[in-house]
C-alpha cells in the first residue's frame, strides 16, 4: 500500500511524518509537491505535514489548500481514502472545506509549544483504533493557531456524531469545548494540531504515544 | 479599478488579537475603549470589466474565510 506526503513550500514536518509513515509501515511514503496535480496510483493514506505552508500569510494554511494537490486530495478524500492532517495539515484541511470549523489565533497569543495530555474521544475511527475510548495519551503541540473555532450548531453536530477525535485534557489554546482533532462525516478525514508523529519512538521522543495512530491505520489501510 | 476588501472577524467569534490591542490601549492609560476588533484590509487592483460577481467569489473563495469572517467590498 502507497502513502503519499504532501510538501507545501514552508511544510516543516514532511520529514517527520515521512519517517513515522516509513518506520511503521516498513515502505517509505512518496513525496508528492503541492504544485502537482495527481497522487500515486492506488495511495491509500495521504499526511498532510505541520509546518507554515506559505509562511501562514492571509490565514494559516489558506494558500496551501488552493494549491492544485488538493483537487486531487478532495478527489480521493471522497472515494475514501483516509487524510491526516497534522497542525498546519489540519488547517489546510478546514480552509479546504474537507473539515468544518477554522483554526484561530491561540487564545493567549502564545505561541504554545509543549507536551499536552489529550483524551480520546472516539476510538472507533480508521485513526484511533488502538486507543481506548476515553484513554489519557500524552502528545507534543506546536502551534500558534490552533484555537479551533465553530458555530455552536457545528459544534454539538461533531460532538452528536462522535465527530471529535481528541480534546485537551486542560485548556492548551482556547479551542472551543477543548477540541483538539475532528473527523470528517465518513470519518476517513483527520485534522489535529498535536503532533503525533513527534512520539513514535520512546528512545528519541520520551514517549510513543502517537506511534499507535499509525500502527493502527496502516493495518486497516492495509499497509 | 482599485478596490478595498475589509475583512473582518464575525460577530460573536472570539477576537484574542482584538482583546490583546485593548489591553495594550489599557495599559498606555487610554480608558473608555469599549471594544476592540482586529480584521484585515486588502486592496486589489483588478481590470475595469471585473464584474461583482467575480469580485464576490474572489473574497468568497480566498480572501475571507466565511466560516469566521465577513467581508466588505469598497470601490476607491
Amino acid at each position: 500500500m502507497k502513502t503519499a506526503v504532501i510538501v507545501f513550500p514552508g511544510s516543516n514536518c514532511d520529514r517527520d511524518i515521512a519517517t513515522a509513515l516509513h518506520e511503521v509501515s516498513g515502505v517509505a511514503p512518496t513525496m508528492v509537491w503541492h504544485a502537482d496535480s495527481e497522487l500515486p496510483d492506488g495511495v491509500g493514506l495521504i499526511a498532510l505535514p505541520g509546518g507554515f505552508s506559505y509562511g501562514d500569510y492571509l490565514r494559516s494554511g489558506a494558500i496551501g489548500a488552493r494549491s492544485p494537490i488538493m483537487r486531487a486530495v478532495t478527489a480521493a478524500a471522497e472515494r475514501g481514502v483516509p487524510v491526516l492532517g497534522i497542525c498546519n495539515g489540519f488547517q489546510v484541511l478546514t480552509e479546504a472545506g474537507l473539515l468544518p470549523g477554522a483554526l484561530m489565533r491561540n487564545a493567549g497569543l502564545d505561541f504554545v509549544c509543549r507536551e499536552v495530555a489529550l483524551t480520546v474521544d472516539n476510538a472507533q475511527s480508521v485513526f484511533t483504533s488502538r486507543y481506548g475510548a476515553g484513554e489519557q495519551i500524552v502528545i507534543p503541540v506546536a502551534h500558534h493557531d490552533g484555537n479551533y473555532s465553530a458555530d455552536a450548531e457545528t459544534l454539538d453536530r461533531l460532538e452528536g456524531e462522535g465527530r471529535v477525535a481528541f480534546r485537551y485534557a486542560e485548556p492548551v489554546n482556547g479551542s472551543a469545548r477543548n477540541i483538539a482533532g475532528v473527523l470528517n462525516a465518513t470519518g476517513n478525514v483527520l485534522g489535529l494540531m498535536p503532533h503525533p508523529e513527534r512520539r513514535i519512538e520512546t528512545a528519541a521522543h520520551g514517549g510513543n504515544d502517537g506511534r499507535r495512530m499509525f500502527e493502527g491505520l496502516l493495518e486497516l489501510v492495509g499497509a | 479599478m482599485k478596490l478595498r476588501i475589509f475583512v473582518t472577524l464575525k460577530p460573536g467569534v472570539l477576537d484574542p488579537q482584538g482583546r490583546a490591542i485593548h489591553k495594550a490601549l489599557g495599559g498606555l492609560g487610554f480608558g473608555g475603549v469599549n471594544d476592540v476588533r482586529a480584521g484585515k484590509l486588502i486592496e486589489l487592483d483588478v481590470a475595469d470589466d471585473t464584474s461583482d460577481d467575480r469580485i464576490d467569489a474572489m473574497c468568497r473563495e480566498l480572501l475571507a474565510n466565511t466560516v469566521i469572517e465577513n467581508y466588505r467590498i469598497e470601490r476607491v
